[in-house]
């Protein structure tokens, strides 16, 4: 059992060095892709493994895997799928130096797709995500995701947080220029910092629990001995962890670096980093909330986490509406999703916390597909910006139709899960006796929604702002060589989008939701 | 060890530290600031000594080791050379002149003891009056962080706030596991060698190091 979980620790590190050592073959790209679905299938044997005899726990107790860490374990490796097969199964059509294709109509005669727009259009493959350098950081970012999940020491959580900052700085980094490097210093900075914050939480955690004999930051002993705790160093301690987590977790006000780390990000890594690494600094929230819980009771971290929770649906709404970057839309958007998640922490209870993680595995899927859908948009387009995309629905339905999609499961409607999740939040938080908080919360969603669905609209079905004449024109002689030849949907997009619309509906993970749930509050 | 050099190091050690922290806030040569960095690293690694054998824990020499090898000699000598690599010896302007800084920074020692007082109560052993030290360096590098344009600068007030931290932890719990120890070191180490880096690609790409230029990406 327990060499499982070695096993999902150790073979990332093993293809991060094939690699590094092969780094100029093309198909090391394909190394990382295999690491994820090495975790997905080993998430799911966990879960069915802990499912059957209970939580298992290696190297003298530091590893320990329950419910909930297989849960999450599934979580990485569903969304690290279609972040890296879709991300890295991406041939880059360079845009043709003549013309935007977005635009071409004006100025390309019809029929004029040339030998050299053909030979410019040949997909050829990006130079930095074929580099083995690229594909062993990404393997090394999953083993860090893996290690958070399956440590039981909180310190040893902690460790793997920092190892995720680590592995993904030259990843933001990736694509040079000054843009990359300012969000890069910044991610790296304030990641750094807040997650030095929550350490220094730790440590008086450890202190706090000195008054029930031995130090131990051990997650299974502190909730054994949470009464024993001292309640006054518990209460600091709590409040600074989650305060240094939620920086890495991209909750307001610490998320200033979020935006501009997941738009400059090559696509399969900000499908990574906004998909789960959000939600695995998330999970470790989780798990310090159950400590300071059973410690001091929930009013501290109910508070902590609803501030938090509200202000981000209100950075979210203040900044969708104006936003000009349709990558930094889809950042702020997780922003909005991880709002969400703390407002069904604080809510707490059965109903609450399964909703959070199933709302973890829906959102995930989604916003790596979404990623990956903007990275081949950026391609075709040439731009960051939501003007230059217009009418993409005629062009490219192939991005189009996933884009609109998505879109509709970010905002929550049915039958995408991603709708009963937020139902599942908000009626426990009314439940709870959380009335205005879920109320300021519906209200700021309706302005999140307003926002993202003018922006995608416009991108998909919006006529170009200078060219009131494009669609009676091309309604009389349809331009031909601005569509290009037709795509099909890339298949990771399609199962992300697929699942999204299933697990609503799919009972079989009740089980292993509830058996989550209850970990969460220390059940065998 | 008797009974009176082990308050009388403690103190040592932590005095070394606060006044180390205190004159990074006033110098503006970031050659003595990195100096006193690596001052700094050599006062933990003796307050972990002091601590470890005080408590008879075996593994605190190797900890001692570890913290004297990571932040007296390692870090300094990589954000030394990550200093001369760019030519940036000297501190830009701060945003507030030195006596505004120094003001603040010992307004904020004190609220250190005073927070430090209300968490742990008026305790009798040497550590436990020392730990408003480890609070104080944390409150100060992050003065530091805010204050300061220079990156490199930047990159001291995280090691201040980062030794603040270990201050705390070895004078409150004796530590972490020694796992959690290590994983912790070299997390800290791979942090600065990162922003080390990106440092000197900064000076290649943008001219300079000042953090408070670094704006065209915003809503």
């Amino acid at each position: 059992m327990a060499v499982w979980i070695w096993l999902l620790l150790l073979l990332p590190l093993f293809l991060a060095g094939v690699s590094y050592g092969l780094r100029r073959s093309a198909w090391t790209r394909w190394l990382p892709v295999i690491a994820a679905v090495l975790l997905l299938v080993g998430g799911i044997t966990l879960v069915w493994l802990v499912g059957l005899s209970g939580p298992v726990a290696t190297a003298s107790g530091l590893l320990r895997v329950d419910a909930l860490s297989a849960w999450m374990l599934v979580v990485v490796g569903a969304v690290a799928v279609v972040a890296l097969w879709g991300g890295m199964d991406r041939s880059v059509s360079p845009v043709p130096p003549s013309s935007n294709p977005v635009q071409p109509s004006s100025r390309r005669r019809p029929g004029s797709l040339s030998a050299t727009d053909g030979a410019a259009l040949r997909p050829t493959t990006d130079p930095i995500l074929a580099s083995g350098s690229f594909a062993a950081l990404l393997c090394l970012f999953l083993a860090a995701m893996t290690l958070a999940v399956v440590a039981d020491n909180i310190g040893l959580m902690w460790v793997a947080i920092e190892l995720t900052t680590i592995t993904t700085a030259f990843l933001v980094a990736s694509q040079g220029g000054r843009d990359s490097l300012e969000a890069a210093w910044k991610y790296v900075v304030l990641g750094a910092v807040g997650v030095a914050i929550a350490f220094l939480g730790i440590t008086l955690l450890s202190a706090a629990s000195l008054t029930s004999g031995e130090a131990t930051v051990s997650w299974v002993l502190l909730l054994q001995h949470a009464d024993a705790l001292d309640p006054t160093l518990a209460k600091a301690a709590g409040a600074l962890a989650v305060l240094g987590f939620a920086t890495k977790a991209g909750l307001a006000p610490m998320h200033s670096w979020l935006p501009d780390a997941h738009s400059q990000a090559p696509a399969p890594v900000s499908g990574l980093m906004s998909g789960v690494l959000l939600s695995v600094a998330f999970y470790v929230i989780l798990r310090i909330q159950a400590i300071t819980d059973a410690a001091v009771g929930p009013e501290l971290m109910r508070g902590l986490l609803l501030v938090a929770g509200l202000l981000s649906l209100a950075v979210t709404a203040g900044l969708v509406l104006t936003q000009r970057d349709y990558k930094r839309l889809l950042a702020y958007s997780s922003i909005e999703h991880m709002g969400l998640l703390a407002l069904g922490a604080a809510a707490g209870g059965p109903l609450a916390i399964a909703a959070v993680l199933l709302h973890m595995l829906g959102h995930g899927l989604v916003k790596s597909a979404m990623f990956v859908v903007a990275g081949r948009i950026l391609d075709y387009v040439g731009s960051h910006r939501v003007a230059d995309v217009r009418n993409l629905l005629r062009l490219r339905p192939d991005l189009a139709g996933p884009f609109l999609l998505g879109s509709a499961a970010l905002l929550g409607f049915p039958p995408f899960v991603t709708f009963f999740t937020e139902v599942g939040i908000l009626v426990a938080g009314f439940q709870s006796g959380l009335l205005w908080p879920m109320l300021i919360a519906c209200a700021l969603l309706l302005i999140v929604f307003a926002g993202i669905a003018r922006h995608v609209l416009s991108m998909t079905v919006g006529v170009p702002a200078g060219h009131p004449q494009t669609v009676p024109v091309t309604r009389r002689a349809p331009d031909t060589s601005a569509i290009s030849p037709p795509q099909r949907i890339s298949l990771p997009i399609a199962l992300a989008l697929t699942a999204t619309t299933v697990l609503g509906f799919a009972w079989p993970l009740l089980g292993p939701l509830t058996a989550a749930v209850a970990a969460l509050g220390g059940a065998q | 060890m008797t009974s009176e050099l082990y308050p009388q190091l403690i103190a040592l050690t932590t005095g070394l530290l606060l006044l180390t922290a205190v004159l990074q806030v006033w110098g503006r040569s970031l050659v003595r600031s990195i100096g006193l960095l690596a001052a700094q690293g050599v006062a933990l690694a003796g307050l972990v000594l002091t601590v470890g054998f005080h408590v008879g824990e075996p593994g605190a020499l190797f900890v001692a080791a570890l913290v004297l090898v990571v932040k007296a000699i390692v870090l300094p000598w990589a954000m030394l050379r990550s200093a001369r690599l760019i030519g940036e010896t000297r501190e830009r302007a701060a945003l507030v002149n030195t006596a505004v800084e120094l003001i603040v920074a010992a307004a904020l020692t004190m609220l250190a003891y005073v927070v430090t007082g209300s968490l742990f109560g008026i305790g009798s052993d040497a550590a436990a009056h020392a730990v408003p030290v480890g609070f104080a360096l944390v409150l100060l590098g992050f003065w530091q962080l805010l204050i300061r344009r220079s990156a490199v600068t930047q990159l001291i007030g995280f090691l201040v706030l980062d030794n603040g931290i270990a201050t705390v932890s070895f004078l409150t719990s004796g530590g972490l596991p020694l796992t959690v120890e290590l994983g912790a070191s070299l997390d800290v180490l791979l942090v600065v060698l990162i922003l080390g880096v990106l440092v000197v690609r900064m000076q290649a790409v943008h001219g300079h190091v000042d953090i408070s230029e670094l704006k065209e990406l915003h809503d």
